[in-house]
């Protein structure tokens, strides 16, 4: 597994749970994570057979380089307990708990799969956390949220049940979102785990995808959760680094490298000074643009 | 014994038929020597005729061959009127030679064959009851499966030798000047019957719409034409044609279509003045809309689009970035309806479109195909024929023909179900590896090692992993398992012509 | 095991496979529909053989339906109709899942 921390998480491709036809497909798409839903997509009646058939899955499937996450029913439900079971058994590499409100919730989480992983012979630890913020209260308690667990890698916004809470609704512009989107970001941050935007779920709303995509690539999120791998192309569009950021990006590793051949303290370069920060967004900026194919295996850009 | 591509083809049917087992797919320079029908001189002042049935107790007598053209598709009402007549009046031992079977003809052509009315037939494909029947050894004699190029080829030298053509058209005047784009039932171009009104005995036009003379613009002449036959209707419009193109939303197809393109744009036939034929179906479409983005950030033009044309294309030869459609069939009522208005957009006969035997063909200039494939081997041999329990269901269609392309692409999932696409040996080989040059599935693609200068140019497409064929056809495996091999029983029910009429493969009885 | 009530699990979409298992007295009496029985057949049946005798049952009836699923599938969906047949879906039997 990658280090948690400089992992891409552009694009999170919800799929079906209880469809073998796309839970056997979900890996062909480049997605960066794939959610496998026991949640909303799955019907009550469903919820034992979408298990089992997400385990065989990921017991037998090749999902390449993808990070595998499972959404499980919430803590209000009475399919946890197994979800939660199957799940560490399979070794998924997240499970994503809906409807987070609180941290006890994700401590709550944390214990169940603790037990699971020594019930099952699983490192204690192995398996990643992530929670869902779909209310008021979970925005208010952000941070208490993405701090919770060291198993926590990211949280994510929900925005669905969240304007239904907020009595509105999803508008065009999403102002109803600037809120909860930042706080979630400004925790996720605070506590150096990952940010995942909602999904947008009209798939004849081109334009619209991308001013939403634009706006929290803008605002600083890693990416966003999607119901449709054609999404995935056009998210990872819009995270795509442009020549002179690349380039830029590059003259930063070189000088760095420079500086350190030569034992040299402090780093310049075309006369700004470059510091920590700089340096991480070059790295940053270089691995997005590995994943967007826009270097070769020498990190030389590919002209188009 | 053993064709080069290690079939076996049975000895008696390369005896008794007087057959060369497949060697290669270059055709080389052979001399040719065509036939020409024999006909009957008029002045034409008795060729419009009320009675169908008339003109079939006329003209058709037992142990003929007889065809007909497939330009209506599912909408074909003129297939069902004439045979119908044919087996009312118990005709025997008939050969039926049209150019293809649709589904719509299923019915009528498995009674016919269970009666003894019909007991050869050669076609491009069969689907179907049909498909089915001629699996479980229904006819006498084995089908014999021709490409379009090769019927073409075959017609010319006699080897089909068709006694009455039954045409339909959407339109004629009284001496048989016809065309296909015309009319309530308009289907564009009448390519592949063009053949038939050159070549028949004797050409029998169905019609359901007699203009004044003489009707222009004329693709089948008067001087081919025998009789003229007013029917109440030829076919239904709205099954003759796809309506709108509907362009596919399948996530799989659509990354299959784009690394399609990616494969073409970056070989080195992608520049100004190259060719390209992209057929039907919704991948095809969805490569034909990528292609035409690349050709429009590129600053590249096409100079022809060649074979089944559809509205995408017209849309790029009425954006100017292609020059001429060469167009010997049209999938959808945009494609017909345009030959109209796009002087460009030129009607070919299956000839001029695919024939080996030819002074020329266009496929011979043609620099990009894109194929499908039910299923493909290791050795990249294609099967379009056969389905995964051994039954006939597919037509050749110009597979064969198209596949000598300067870049022949086969786009295909990697598994259909749980049927693997790429396999160790195909069940049926239609079109031989050595024809096809690069494989697209939906995890990436494999190259035929023969084709070294593209395993340079193709290797190092960003985001396109490069494969092994033999490592996609693991991969299949791996998903789906392996599979018990087929039964067949040892009578051949079908033989598959190569274009140059060489046998490739046969295909034997199912067993149930 | 005595399976308890008729049961059933999976759809019959693509790729899916819909399997009933009722009560039977003269151990495992397929009835299998698929477009590939021909070349998976038995492997369909084998796979399903397997999980119930995971589960200890000795007779059943076991209806297929088999729209081209692949054999995790197959797995999947006998596990769910088995655990539903024998009454046991809240206490799934963690040993058998591999």
């Amino acid at each position: 597994m990658k280090d948690q921390k400089e992992r891409l998480r552009r694009t999170m491709m919800f799929v079906p749970g209880n469809n073998p036809a796309m839970v056997k497909d979900a890996g062909i798409f480049g997605a960066d994570s794939i959610m496998f839903d026991l949640e909303d997509a799955v019907s009550i009646t469903e919820k034992d057979a979408a298990r089992y058939l997400v385990y065989e899955a990921l017991r037998t499937i090749d999902y390449g380089d993808s990070e595998l996450v499972v959404r499980i029913n919430g803590l209000d439900t009475p399919y946890y307990k197994n979800d939660i079971k199957a799940m560490v058994k399979a070794g998924v590499d997240v499970i994503r708990l809906p409807k987070v409100e609180s941290a006890d919730m994700m401590k709550k989480l944390e214990k169940l799969v603790a037990e699971a992983e020594k019930e099952f012979g699983i490192e204690v630890g192995t398996t990643n956390l992530m929670a869902a913020i779909e209310s008021a209260k979970g925005v208010i308690n952000a941070y208490e949220i993405a701090t919770s667990s060291d198993r926590m890698i990211g949280i994510a916004l929900s925005a669905e049940d969240y304007t239904t809470d907020m009595k509105t609704h999803r508008y065009p512009d999403g102002q109803e979102l600037l809120y909860a989107r930042n706080v979630i970001l400004h925790a996720a941050r605070a506590a150096g785990i990952a940010a995942f935007d909602t999904v947008f779920t009209n798939m004849d709303d081109e334009e619209g995808f991308y001013r939403e995509t634009e706006l929290i690539h803008q605002l600083g999120f890693d990416g966003k959760s999607l119901v449709n791998p054609r999404q995935i192309e056009m998210v990872n569009k819009v995270y795509e680094p442009t020549k002179k950021e690349i380039l830029n990006a590059q003259g930063v590793i070189a000088a760095i490298a420079e500086a350190k051949r030569k034992g040299s303290g402090v780093i310049s370069m075309n006369g700004q000074m470059v510091d920590r920060p700089v340096l991480l967004r070059a790295e940053r900026v270089m691995s997005l643009a590995a994943a967007a194919n826009l270097v070769d295996e020498e990190e030389n850009y590919i002209e188009k | 014994m053993k064709n080069s591509i290690n079939r076996e083809i049975p000895d008696e049917i390369l005896k008794g038929k007087n057959y060369q087992a497949y060697t290669t797919d270059d055709f080389g320079t052979p001399v040719i020597q065509k036939v020409a029908p024999k006909l009957r001189a008029t002045t034409g002042s008795e060729k419009v005729v009320d009675s169908l049935e008339d003109v079939v107790l006329k003209t058709v007598k037992n142990g003929m061959t007889i065809s007909f053209h497939h330009h209506f598709r599912e909408g074909d009402y003129v297939f069902d009127k004439v045979m119908r007549i044919i087996i009312d009046h118990g005709f025997k031992d008939l050969t039926l030679a049209p150019s293809s079977l649709t589904n719509v003809m299923n019915d009528i052509v498995v009674e016919a064959i269970e009666k003894g009315v019909v007991t050869n037939i050669t076609s491009s494909g069969m689907r179907g009851s049909l498909g089915d029947a001629v699996s479980h050894g229904a006819l006498k004699n084995p089908v014999i499966f021709r490409s379009h190029g090769n019927r073409a080829r075959a017609i010319e030298t006699g080897e089909i030798k068709i006694d009455v053509a039954f045409l339909g058209v959407p339109n004629s005047d009284a001496m048989g000047n016809a065309n296909g784009m015309d009319g309530e039932t308009a289907f564009g171009s009448l390519g592949y019957a063009l053949m038939d009104a050159q070549y028949a005995e004797t050409v029998v036009l169905v019609t359901d719409n007699i203009r004044s003379y003489p009707n222009t613009p004329a693709s089948i002449k008067q001087t081919q034409v025998d009789y003229v036959v007013k029917v109440d209707a030829v076919g239904n419009p709205d099954k003759i044609g796809s309506g709108a193109t509907r362009f596919t939303k399948d996530p799989k197809e659509l990354k299959i279509a784009k690394t399609v393109n990616d494969v073409i744009t970056h070989s080195e036939y992608f520049k100004d003045g190259f060719s390209f034929q992209t057929g039907s179906g919704g991948a095809a479409l969805a490569v034909t809309r990528f292609l035409r983005q690349s050709m429009i950030n590129n600053q590249i033009k096409a100079s022809f689009a060649l074979g089944g044309i559809t509205k995408p294309t017209i849309d790029l030869l009425e954006e100017g970035l292609v020059d001429r459609v060469m167009d010997v069939q049209d999938f959808d009522k945009g494609a017909a309806e345009s030959m109209h208005q796009n002087k460009n957009q030129q009607e070919i006969d299956a000839s001029w479109y695919a024939d080996p035997a030819n002074k020329g063909a266009m496929v011979d200039a043609l620099d990009v195909v894109i194929l499908s494939a039910l299923e493909i081997d290791t050795k990249f041999n294609v099967n379009v024929m056969t389905g995964s329990d051994g039954v006939i269901r597919g037509a050749i269609g110009g597979h064969q023909d198209a596949a000598t392309a300067k870049l022949t692409i086969i786009s295909a999932p990697l598994v259909r179900g749980r049927i693997a696409t790429v396999v160790p040996d195909v069940t049926t080989v239609v079109t031989p590896g050595d024809s096809i040059d690069v494989l697209v599935t939906e995890v990436g693609i494999a190259i035929n090692p023969k084709r070294k200068d593209l395993i340079a140019s193709l290797s190092k497409i960003p985001g396109v992993p490069v494969y092994t064929i033999e490592e996609l056809q693991k991969m299949a495996q791996e998903k789906v398992g392996t599979p018990k091999p087929l039964e067949f029983n040892d009578r051949v029910v079908a033989l598959i012509e190569y274009r140059d009429g060489s046998l490739i493969d046969v295909i034997k009885k199912v067993k149930d | 095991m005595e399976i308890k009530k008729t049961a059933i699990a999976g759809t019959l979409e693509s790729s899916d496979v819909q399997i009933m298992l009722s009560t039977g007295s003269n151990g495992f009496e397929f009835d299998l529909e698929s477009d590939v029985a021909k070349q998976f057949g038995d492997q369909i049946k084998e796979t399903i053989t397997k999980v119930l005798e995971m589960y200890n049952v000795k007779n059943a009836k076991i209806k297929v339906v088999d729209k081209g699923a692949l054999d995790l599938v197959i797995k999947a969906r006998a596990i769910a109709a088995v655990q539903r047949a024998l009454d046991i879906v809240d206490a799934p039997k963690w040993e058998v899942l591999k």
